[in-house]
């Protein structure tokens, strides 16, 4: 069993050093929890909403490694995983990236830069921001897994991808607004259950979403993180809008039996060389 | 065989109002704190717009923590003064009246040729003098009241009702805060009444725009997702209604942004120069 805490956290707009306190607090208060691991939202540090602000307000992935290993080594005698989601300076490119840190151990294990920047609607990403250009799943302490961001994972084929690198587990920090008031929970958060449930269900893999929440001038961050596991069934759910801890286990000895009764990604597998010709030809023709 | 109809697929304005009124007072609440208030005030003209603002503001913050305000001219309906009444008290916010009769007429004396429409102007923006006031004087943040179809439609006085920095009901057409008023429990006679701007006797909102709020709501929605006329003709709107929703929306784009700036460098605010109103670096 691998204990994940899903970190439901609402940042203040450009307060790197506050928000960053904020997290070593909500982690310090759940030390006796037995976490594992820990996922917060996407730019957690900074706010999701800062326009060319992200110049000013973006990290080095050293930087941050340093900050918070440097607060580990202080509070804690074992090591502590961290998905963090934040703004990332790369020389002269800026990206929105989510770091996995072994904190107390191999440090920076693996960073994904999100690819899909959803740039239409209320949303201005690739404005401001470089695309990633690589998918790749990697081995933490505790089993193969990958990490999307937020519109990463509302591309199915993305998630697909990482299951067939073996990903056991999925980490997906986002920052949603909320939209679609039409029922008793806003569609957005609607959609994101369905397809946590879909791409957890279809490979037989877990499905860590953690969500922002807070007002960003309007933008009502929904919240809404979840545990999926490899059944499609939602193991655990956090209120919409306001901050909350998930605390859930993730048991990677049922992937195999749950895999063996609903071989989908046994057949994905067999099946992509009759569908990879096709995938080629529409690339070829974009 | 059993035949199976599926239901039909289209725009809806309906919202489900426990769920709006929840992320609108968390929106209030989230928005004042970030800026370093905990408390609102609120001009309440006896309308619904005002009338769901009141009770949002007061579910939110707690109706100590709201300041209403009753701005009336010697010139406003009586009404309007006694439905402010009527909602303070079912909202159990205290109710403080200022009356801006001197400060509209002591203008108007100097302007002889003054007219109903313009005085209007001066009254709503004289009511924002005050509102202002009393903010620095309660340490209090106005809320603004102006709703989504007004303010597509440009009908409201320019830098006056658009003016408050946190406006919980701007996404929401008229028809939406009708629903909501209604889940608020709003009184039904403010609900159920024509709206006014009440800035000149006898006038009514739809009478001034042409076209019925419930009628506009749908034609705007649909216009603003992109659906062309004849679609929305097809679903039992006329084509001048049609029309005339679109003229107002589209004579009326300079009053939802800030002033035109001349720009002749490449860091020209909210041009080049891009953050988010909420964007504040650490000391």
């Amino acid at each position: 069993m691998v204990r994940h805490a899903l970190l439901q956290l609402k940042p203040r707009k450009g307060q790197i050093r506050r928000n960053l306190d904020h997290l070593q607090q909500a982690l310090l208060a759940l030390r006796d929890e037995g976490v594992d691991v820990a996922v917060t939202p996407e730019a957690y540090p900074t706010g999701y909403f800062l326009q060319g602000g992200v110049r000013e307000l973006a990290l080095e992935a050293a930087e941050l490694e340093d900050r918070l290993g440097g607060w580990h080594a202080e509070h804690y005698q074992k090591p502590l995983d961290l998905v963090i989601g934040f703004y990332e300076r790369d020389g002269g490119s800026y990206y929105n990236t989510a770091a996995y840190l072994e904190l107390g151990g191999r440090g920076l294990v693996h960073r994904h830069r999100k690819i899909f920047l959803p740039t239409y609607g209320v949303f201005d990403e690739e404005r401001f921001l470089d695309r990633g250009h690589e998918l790749a799943s990697f081995d933490t302490r505790f089993g193969r897994a990958a990490i999307l961001i937020c519109e990463d994972f509302w591309h199915t084929v993305t998630a697909s991808i990482a299951a067939l690198q073996g990903a056991e587990i999925v980490y997906v920090p986002s920052a949603s607004p909320a939209r679609g008031f039409h029922d008793r929970t806003p569609a957005n958060v609607e959609r994101w259950e369905t397809l946590a449930r879909a791409v957890s269900g279809e490979h037989g893999l877990y499905v860590a979403l953690a969500s922002l929440v807070g007002s960003e001038a309007g933008k009502l961050m929904s919240g809404g993180s979840l545990l999926a596991g490899p059944e499609g069934e939602v193991l655990a759910r956090a209120p919409e809008f306001e901050e909350a801890v998930l605390l859930a286990d993730v048991d990677t000895e049922r992937i195999p039996p749950v895999r063996y009764d609903n071989p989908m990604l046994a057949d994905l597998k067999a099946g992509l060389p009759l569908i990879f010709p096709e995938l080629r030809r529409i690339v070829e023709e974009l | 065989m059993k035949i199976v109809r599926g239901t039909p697929n289209h725009e809806v304005l309906d919202l489900d109002y426990r769920l709006t009124a929840s992320a609108l007072e968390r929106f209030v609440r989230e928005e004042l704190n970030g800026r370093g208030y905990e408390k609102a005030v609120v001009a309440v003209s006896g309308g619904v717009d005002s009338a769901v603002t009141l009770a949002l503001a007061a579910r939110a913050l707690g109706p100590e923590n709201v300041h209403a305000l009753s701005l009336p001219h010697r010139d406003s309906s009586p009404e309007s003064s006694a439905h402010a009444r009527l909602v303070t008290d079912r909202f159990g916010v205290a109710l403080e009246t200022v009356d801006i009769t001197p400060m509209v007429e002591g203008y108007a004396e100097q302007t002889p040729d003054i007219t109903p429409r313009r005085k209007g102007n001066v009254m709503a923006r004289a009511r924002m003098i005050v509102v202002f006031d009393k903010s620095e004087q309660y340490h209090a943040l106005p809320l603004g009241t102006g709703n989504k179809t007004e303010r597509l439609f440009g009908y409201f006085t320019w830098h006056a009702d658009d003016s408050p920095p946190v406006n919980p009901l701007g996404d929401l057409y008229k028809t939406q805060v009708w629903g909501l008023a209604e889940y608020l429990e709003v009184p039904d006679e403010i609900v159920h009444k024509a709206p006014t701007a009440d800035l000149e006797p006898g006038q009514t909102d739809e009478a001034d725009l042409g076209v019925r709020y419930r009628r506009a709501d749908v034609i705007l929605e649909h216009y603003l997702k992109g659906y062309p006329d004849e679609y929305i003709v097809g679903l039992g709107y006329t084509p001048e209604e049609v029309a005339l929703v679109k003229r107002r929306v589209n004579q009326t784009h300079y009053k939802r942004h800030l002033p035109a700036v001349a720009i002749v460098s490449s860091t020209a605010i909210n041009e080049f120069y891009l953050r988010p109103l909420d964007f504040r670096l650490e000391d």
